[in-house]
């Protein structure tokens, strides 16, 4: 009898029924992995200050540093019910820990929608008390341009017009107007995108992508001898980022489980 | 005393001892690093501290960790390259040591060569130009010492004094200072105001179209002021000391050093690390037209093409006041 209790509490731990049908369903875990990629050639870390990139306008680059926030990672299944993935992520391209975002969140085995966020939304952004590890990591945006986080970092070099190696710092953070700084005029540039459509049956790692060669082509066209750094306080420049992340740079990779 | 059974002499566990953390690098930053092989403990850290200041660990007794690491002096010294015991000097300023158990990545000294502060303690002893000596005759020197066994017993409950337990204790004795009371700390908790040129200075360590600092230094949210990592700023077009670069044998590392902390800059001259910059007029000057480029210059030295930030004359000044308001003088008279 003991014996069959066990039994019992075990399927309770590893099926649930729906409320329609009394089927069981599997609940299963996922994880997420971020990949980075030029054009479909992957980018890794053995790329940094390595690999030549060649950028819409022809500019070659090289990048050093590339690092970014996503957040409110979410799988959303034919009811409408949203599942939000703890927290936050900060990616590093130089730190392989950290494309990899394990969740201790339990789904039902099914099939959903994928969004997320790029950076943070203004309630995350400013949230009170700030976040302890994006503070150690230098991840601030200053004051006077309002505050909170940055969304990306990517830097690295680039030949100008004259064939001179030049920095780039392709910094985005929420678009401020610092005209009247007594006054700032916030614009939003964070962004949801929306992944697609994926089934998961069992224990599942999902692949985000991001072509990196996106953020310098469309819909604008970026000129890096024109906007290479100092592109914080650029209001217009952070909207140009933001109109770039939203076309294209995001998609979903393959989802093995 | 603490004793776990009846025969005290056979058996001390040591007291377990937490550090006293700064509140606002409580709110603002997350936890330090201690490793579970290295707890802290009120007579571990006891014991580091005494060995800091003992001579016994050079080979003739005439230096100690604190010859080269003042605490008056934030825990370095204000020559250029430091003296050994043979007179040799080295070829990298002395790195001030305080907050190092905030060092995430611990990769410690200006070239990342020692990835714990235990590793990094092994080194000055056994250094030709430093203490020049051999952990096997310290570790004898101190197993003959009156009083060293006893406290090893108490510390680690062991009487096999070898270089592993030194450099445990002096890690421990190390992650125990802390620098966090600064003018611009009191300002941030409200209970003393910055000056205006301090708050200017501020201003220009944060404005990415004056100094831009931040990137590299810290603000007001990371109260380390420095991100720990390792950059070319822009001193050299030749590189001769590759830096972080030997260390890793990457060329695109080559003239990278760690980023300092801007705390205590009052007590610490000279700058860089090689100590070329005797004052922080030298160091802003420096930013600000002093610039050189080589290839694996930080792409956020971006105006190296003009030599610099180019900030005005009161920017300078003012960030200079605001630099010396994160100075710590109860930090630096707290060690008798």
């Amino acid at each position: 009898m003991k014996q069959y209790l066990i039994l019992f509490l075990i399927s309770l731990t590893f099926f649930s029924c729906s409320s329609d049908n009394d089927e069981l369903i599997k609940e299963v875990s996922a994880k997420i992995k971020f990949s980075q990629n030029w054009d479909s050639t992957t980018i890794e870390k053995s790329d940094l200050s390595n690999t030549k990139f060649t950028n819409k306008l022809g500019t070659k680059l090289t990048i050093e540093k590339l690092r970014y926030l996503v957040s409110k990672i979410t799988l959303t299944n034919g009811s409408n019910e949203a599942t939000v993935f703890d927290g936050y992520k900060l990616i590093d391209l130089s730190d392989s820990e950290s494309l990899i975002h394990n969740s201790t969140l339990k789904i039902s085995e099914g099939t959903y929608n994928l969004s997320m966020t790029f950076g943070f939304n203004n309630d995350d952004n400013y949230k009170v008390g700030g976040y302890q590890d994006l503070n150690s990591a230098s991840w601030n945006v200053p004051d006077m341009l309002g505050g909170g986080y940055h969304y990306m970092q990517m830097e690295g070099k680039f030949l100008n017009k004259i064939i001179e190696q030049q920095g780039f710092a392709y910094h985005a953070i929420r678009a401020v107007d610092k005209t009247d700084p007594a006054s700032l005029k916030f614009e939003d540039t964070f962004f949801t995108v929306d992944l697609g459509v994926i089934s998961i049956k069992n224990n599942a790692t999902i692949e985000i992508k991001m072509n990196v060669a996106e953020w310098f082509k469309n819909p604008n066209e970026w000129d890096l001898n024109e906007l290479n750094s100092m592109l914080m306080p650029n209001f217009e420049a952070q909207k140009l980022m933001s109109a770039n992340g939203k076309s294209g740079v995001f998609s979903l990779g393959p989802v093995t489980q | 005393m603490n004793c776990s059974s009846k025969d005290a002499e056979d058996i001390y566990v040591p007291i377990p001892a937490s550090l006293k953390i700064p509140i606002l690098f409580q709110q603002k930053l997350i936890a330090p690093v201690i490793p579970t092989n290295n707890t802290l403990t009120e007579e571990g850290i006891t014991l580091g501290k005494r060995l800091f200041f003992d001579k016994i660990l050079s080979k003739d007794n005439t230096q100690s960790c604190a010859t080269c690491h003042d605490p008056k002096k934030a825990f370095t010294d204000n020559d250029r390259f430091s003296d050994g015991v043979d007179g040799k000097l080295g070829t990298r300023n002395s790195m001030p040591l305080f907050n190092l158990a905030w060092n995430f990545d611990e990769r410690f000294t200006w070239d990342g060569k020692e990835l714990s502060l235990e590793r990094q303690a092994l080194e000055p002893v056994r250094n030709l130009i430093e203490m020049h000596s051999k952990w096997v005759n310290v570790a004898q020197k101190i197993k003959e010492h009156p009083e060293y066994p006893t406290l090893f017993k108490e510390a680690f409950g062991s009487v096999k004094i070898d270089s592993t337990l030194i450099t445990k204790a002096l890690a421990q004795f190390e992650r125990t200072l802390i620098s966090g009371n600064s003018k611009f700390d009191r300002h941030l908790l409200g209970t003393t105001q910055l000056s205006p040129e301090e708050q200017n200075g501020f201003d220009v360590f944060m404005d990415e179209t004056r100094g831009d600092c931040f990137h590299c230094h810290g603000s007001n949210n990371n109260p380390l002021w420095t991100d720990n990592k390792f950059h070319n700023n822009g001193l050299d077009a030749i590189l001769t000391d590759l830096g972080l670069g030997k260390v890793t044998g990457d060329p695109n590392d080559n003239g990278k050093f760690k980023t300092p902390s801007i705390r205590n800059l009052k007590f610490t001259a000279p700058y860089m690390h090689d100590g070329r910059f005797n004052t922080l007029d030298e160091v802003i000057d420096h930013y600000s037209t002093g610039l050189k480029s080589s290839p694996t210059i930080d792409p956020l030295m971006k105006k190296v093409k003009q030599g610099g930030v180019n900030i005005s004359n009161k920017d300078k000044a003012d960030l200079k006041a605001f630099l010396l308001s994160l100075s710590d003088n109860d930090f630096v008279n707290s060690f008798n």
